[in-house]
């Protein structure tokens, strides 16, 4: 039995409306990698931060070695146990070069001549990891390609001054790596364990997983619900595991799906920018496309593509009527933070409401009242500032202003993320009832559960289409196939 | 390969390292300083004399400090609206308290930079927006201004118009102090250990705060070191004037702004260059006289100064996409 490093017990978080993690217990242990896998939103980049000490939990007790820290446990703490993270998004300083990147990251590099050292330390690592890598100590960060930066991010987590790296998290590090690269670091990643040093990897990869990890947890929905040995698994099991959310009567409606396609004028017609063979995106009068696939492979893009050509007909594409978009990221893109409910949703439809050039209050207040009915927004009054709304109700009032714009084409990006499952349902109704009026929906969602209330779903991978499902021959097994398949 | 080879290969690389966008804009600022130096010359030959120097030179050290304390603020991502204010409250104090009772002085001036680390404090804890907490307070730094010294007047320390006032060899005292400066401040906040992380804290603050460093402490240490510059700032400005006036620096909030931006400096990012900011506040106080040379009436002299600004950072903006483009 190895040495165990870590033991996380019982831990939960939750942010919001959201269970982010729900008792999640799992060991680390010398000598040994832990693969970590699950589809998008399933907890495990919660779950590093958890281990890294800037998330702290809400339940739940972290044991390094002997000791249970759970208490007060925090990055520092973390860092002088000898914890590394290697974070999904980048975290170096754009503006500092290599070597004070390093030394950010190392206390212990000070006095005269740091400089030097800190340049020797991070470009040691990198020589070691990442072979012919051709960074230098004095290269600004913001000037280093987005693989080299990673490289460098990776290397500083390796790299050791007065406390040990026992165990470092990489957190999806092959994603902006190419393949030569990836093979350099998972090589690393084995060399590293074999001399007792323990690794976390977690990776939409599952070929890198079967062949780096000795040990692979499977998370669903914010719980650890499987750990074996690697070589117990196969692609094929994993991806079972994965998706192994209880199924009901979802394959009903196929031939109604069909009617659909068949008496309806098209209304979109598109390929992702960079596409030019395979699968288009189509959308018929009517329908509800849903854009499936891993986050951050081009669908975003893709809605962004078509919104941005409204009104006009390139070549190869079409889109046939006025285009509105509900936007994913509420605070970033949704709302206007200092305006009223009411303002909220009436903003789109501003034309339509002026009279000698001013906007008739009596008009906005109608269709602000109207909208509050027919989708139940909860609010004593609609003059009520739109922070004043839970963020479910925030997510209604954007997508009452995108419904209240005459538009008949509705662009949805990830509308429902931290969303309760109550108000998705009645999100779900309305989509459904404004479709069956003839507007047609293309909605991007990473909650697999969605994609079955849509008509036909087009996963992406790459920023390619490379899969065109109809609801009746649409299962999770396929679409989980689909969005992995070239990693193999 | 021979000691040859390797001479030819990096001559050939050196017309392409001059002009590598990377090279062009970190020699932008001094290009400008020497083009406006060179102009004056031209129109006006008596002025490279040690008195000619002295005289055009003469206010750019108060406007250098303000610069770098505008400068140590900026690291941090935010900006301060008050420090032509805080720049005229030291003056006032200076010119009354520090020459009748130093010991008092000495307290206000150490009690205005503590003031300075507290707003730091606020504004990092409550997630204030800097422009705000610094425009209200640079109302407060004038009212105590007032307070202290209602009608212009007071007089300097005589030991602080000996510093000004010292007569150095070959050029101007106020190169001097300007070099050393310049000199100083890079060696602390872009050579140093934490000169690092400071700068870092304004690059990607959460990986500062990740890898376990206070953000609090960073941005306390800037704005302490805002208020330190900027009491250099007021007392040698009061050791040239030799007496103050609470009103005496308020356009030095935006002097300061511009010669940062000028000297290379970007308002967010961390992105500073102290020698860039002396020379950005030099090469504003000498656009001044320029303009004055140039017999242009004083009322277009603020425009023509704006538009010397426009196209130094047009020139900038040139650079930067010239690098985007490759």
């Amino acid at each position: 039995m190895p040495e165990i490093l870590v033991r996380l017990d019982g831990v939960e978080k939750r942010f919001g409306a959201v269970q982010a993690l729900l008792d999640v217990e799992l060991t680390f242990s010398r000598g040994e990698c832990l693969g970590l896998v699950g589809h998008n939103g399933a907890g495990k980049s919660t779950l590093m931060n958890v281990l890294a000490g800037t998330v702290s939990p809400d339940n739940g007790r972290i044991n390094i070695g002997a000791d249970d820290l759970t208490r007060g446990y925090d990055v520092t703490v973390a860092h002088r146990r000898g914890i590394r993270c290697v974070f999904q998004e980048l975290s170096l300083c754009p503006n500092l070069t290599v070597a004070e990147n390093a030394r950010v990251l190392h206390p212990a590099l000070k006095g005269f001549g740091w400089r030097r050292r800190a340049g020797e330390l991070i470009i040691g690592k990198l020589d070691e990891v990442f072979p012919g890598h051709g960074v230098r100590a004095g290269d600004v960060v913001g000037d280093l390609s987005i693989a080299r930066r990673q490289m460098v991010e990776i290397a500083r987590a390796f790299s050791v001054t007065d406390v040990a790296a026992d165990l470092v998290i990489l957190d999806e590090p092959t994603s902006s790596l190419d393949s030569v690269v990836a093979a350099q670091l998972l090589a690393f990643v084995r060399r590293y364990v074999g001399s007792g040093g323990s690794c976390v990897l977690i990776s939409h990869l599952l070929g890198e997983i079967l062949s780096t990890a000795d040990r692979i947890a499977v998370m669903v929905d914010g719980k650890v619900v499987d750990v074996r040995a690697a070589t117990d698994h196969s692609r094929d099991s994993l991806v079972a595991t994965m998706g192994s959310v209880a199924k009901d009567e979802r394959q009903a409606n196929g031939a109604a799906t069909e009617s659909k396609r068949v008496d309806n004028a098209l209304k979109v017609r598109a390929r992702p920018a960079g596409q030019t063979l395979g699968p288009e995106l189509l959308v018929h009068r009517g329908e509800i496309v849903g854009l499936a696939g891993l986050a951050g492979h081009g669908q975003t893009e893709m809605l962004g593509h078509i919104y941005a050509n409204r009104g006009r007909a390139p070549a190869g594409m079409q889109i046939d009527g006025p285009v509105t978009l509900v936007a994913g990221d509420r605070q970033t893109d949704g709302i206007f933070p200092l305006w009223s409910i009411a303002r909220n949703i009436t903003v789109c439809s501003m034309r339509e409401m002026l009279r000698y050039l001013l906007v008739q209050s009596q008009s906005e207040k109608t269709m602000a009242e109207d909208w509050r009915q027919r989708i139940g927004i909860r609010t004593p009054d609609m003059n009520n500032n739109i922070l004043s709304l839970s963020g479910g109700n925030q997510q209604k009032a954007l997508f009452a202003r995108a419904l209240g714009a005459e538009a008949d084409i509705v662009l949805m990006d990830d509308p429902m993320r931290g969303v309760d499952v109550g108000t998705k349902q009645e999100v779900y109704a309305i989509i459904r009832e404004e479709a069956a009026r003839g507007r047609c929906f293309i909605w991007y969602t990473t909650e697999m559960d969605e994609l079955f209330h849509c008509d036909h779903v087009y996963v992406f991978r790459n920023r390619e289409i490379v899969a065109d499902l109809a609801r009746h021959e649409m299962t999770e097994e396929k679409v989980l196939h689909s969005s992995f398949e070239a990693a193999a | 390969m021979t000691d040859l080879a390797v001479a030819q290969r990096s001559l050939r690389g050196l017309p392409s390292l001059i002009l590598s966008p990377r090279f062009l804009r970190s020699a932008l600022p001094a290009l400008s300083l020497t083009v406006l130096l060179l102009a004056i010359f031209y129109l006006q030959p008596r002025t490279m004399s040690y008195f000619g120097l002295n005289l055009l030179l003469n206010l750019a050290l108060p406007i250098a400090f303000a610069t770098i304390a505008q400068m140590c603020v900026i690291t941090v991502n935010d900006l301060d609206l008050g420090i032509g204010a805080y720049v005229g409250l030291v003056a006032a104090i200076g010119a009354t308290w520090l020459n009748d009772t130093p010991l008092l002085g000495v307290a206000a001036l150490l009690g205005c930079i503590a003031i300075y680390a507290a707003l730091g404090a606020l504004i990092h804890l409550r997630n204030l927006p800097s422009i705000v907490v610094t425009l209200g307070m640079s109302f407060v730094w004038l009212g105590l201004a007032l307070l202290v010294l209602p009608t212009p007047g007071g007089k300097a320390p005589d030991w602080i118009q000996a510093i000004m006032k010292f007569r150095t060899p070959w050029l101007p005292f106020t190169i001097y102090a300007s070099v050393g400066v310049a000199l100083i401040v890079h060696v602390a906040l872009m050579r140093s250990a934490y000169g690092a992380i400071l700068r870092g804290a304004g690059g990607n603050p959460r990986s500062v705060a990740r890898a376990g460093w206070s953000l609090l402490r960073t941005k306390m240490t800037m704005f302490a070191l805002a208020g330190f510059f900027g009491m250099l700032s007021g007392l040698s400005l009061i050791g040239l004037t030799t007496s103050a006036d609470a009103n005496i620096a308020l356009r030095y909030t935006l002097l300061s702004i511009a010669g940062v931006i000028l000297g290379g400096g970007e308002f967010v990012g961390g992105r500073i260059s102290p020698v860039g900011a002396v020379i950005g506040a030099m090469t504003l106080t000498l656009a001044a006289s320029f303009l004055s040379f140039l017999r242009l009436p004083p009322d277009w002299q603020i425009g023509a100064q704006g538009g010397i600004l426009i196209v130094v950072l047009a020139f900038r903006a040139i650079i930067n996409r010239a690098e985007a483009r490759r």
